[in-house]
């Protein structure tokens, strides 16, 4: 097999990029109340994108208990609500593991 | 309206809140160390690829095309347009750093992952140095450390384990919005609105699959700007 390095490298860089590139340009400035919104809004309409894509686009034979894991966190944080990201992500891992075990 | 916290307690407090993140990773970068030996990459180079690249899903990626025979170029282009979304997350993340010293944000990018921008982006405290240098560097070293178990020694844990505690990243934001969505009308909306274009925009089509992701949280973002009227949570007017 050839040499993986130019690809890792550069794998590293149009991924460290976009990371670094708005931190360090946008933290100098004062930003536009609407771009301030936009930027704002974009946790949870990625949070959003993010779990239904991991739904879709996961392997069929985990599909269901990604669904389900989803669910039972998505519950277990809205009835904890101080401090519940530990536990939720637990309640998630253990009904995810019974739908898998069924 | 954000409160200030002293040093060790930030330390501690990036300690905890990196546990979800190091237990869902490890196992993960273990099945990418795993398949990366079953398809022919050295060790040097398995690990090289989580050290320097640390991105999940594009190195799960670029296994799926090197084993494709894609060629260099093509899969770092692939990757460039998958990780188009972290310009938009860093872009938000921004907000909310302003008083983190320069030299601090080229650690601080570099540990700019969908997970550990969740949990940031969402953590109502001030972001502090201390914390996020923890946080992110306890992360990577999970993701990193996992990778070489996953070579060396295979999957030790059950299979059913191992997607387990992989699903427990996508219940992990799950935990994060949900409470949001609750409390607040617009964070519903903006969940809503961005999860339905997404099943829209794969079931039909419309996008190609590297741009979807990107596209979704811009198109549902904008929409948040044009239809909404104020901002998500009053803790975040920094």
């Amino acid at each position: 097999m050839k040499s993986l390095l130019p690809l890792i490298f550069g794998m590293a860089a149009v991924t460290y990029l976009p990371r670094l590139l708005p931190l360090i340009i946008m933290t100098e400035r004062p930003i536009n109340p609407l771009i301030k919104r936009f930027l704002l809004y974009i946790p949870y309409t990625a949070l959003s994108a993010l779990i239904v894509r991991g739904i879709m686009e996961t392997s069929p034979e985990i599909r269901l208990a990604t669904l389900i894991g989803v669910i039972a966190a998505g519950m277990c944080s809205i009835y904890l609500s101080k401090g519940g990201l530990v536990l939720s992500v637990m309640a998630s891992v253990i009904t995810a593991l019974l739908v898998l075990q069924l | 309206m954000t409160e200030q916290e002293p040093f060790s307690k930030s330390i501690k407090r990036g300690m905890i809140t990196s546990v979800p993140l190091i237990l869902g990773y490890f196992p993960v970068a273990m099945a990418f160390g795993l398949l990366s030996k079953n398809i022919g990459i050295s060790m040097r180079d398995t690990n090289f690829f989580s050290i320097f690249v640390f991105a999940g899903a594009s190195q799960f990626m670029a296994l799926d095309l090197l084993k494709a025979g894609i060629s260099t170029g093509n899969i770092i282009i692939a990757t460039f347009l998958l990780n188009l979304r972290h310009l938009m997350m860093s872009a938000s993340l921004s907000v909310r750093l302003k008083k983190i010293k320069r030299p601090w944000l080229f650690f601080i990018a570099f540990g700019v992952t969908d997970e550990s921008f969740s949990v940031t982006s969402l953590t109502k405290t001030e972001l502090r140095t201390p914390f996020l240098l923890v946080f992110y560097g306890l992360t990577y070293f999970s993701w990193v450390t996992g990778t070489a178990a996953g070579y060396l020694v295979g999957t030790i844990l059950p299979t059913a384990l191992q997607s387990s505690l992989g699903i427990g990243l996508y219940g992990m934001f799950m935990a994060l919005l949900a409470p949001e969505a609750k409390k607040s009308l617009p964070v519903l909306f903006l969940a809503a609105f961005s999860g339905l274009l997404y099943v829209i925009i794969s079931y039909f089509n419309i996008i190609p699959p590297s741009w979807r992701l990107v596209a979704t949280i811009i198109l549902s973002s904008g929409a948040g700007v044009l239809f909404l009227k104020d901002e998500p949570k009053e803790e975040e007017k920094i």
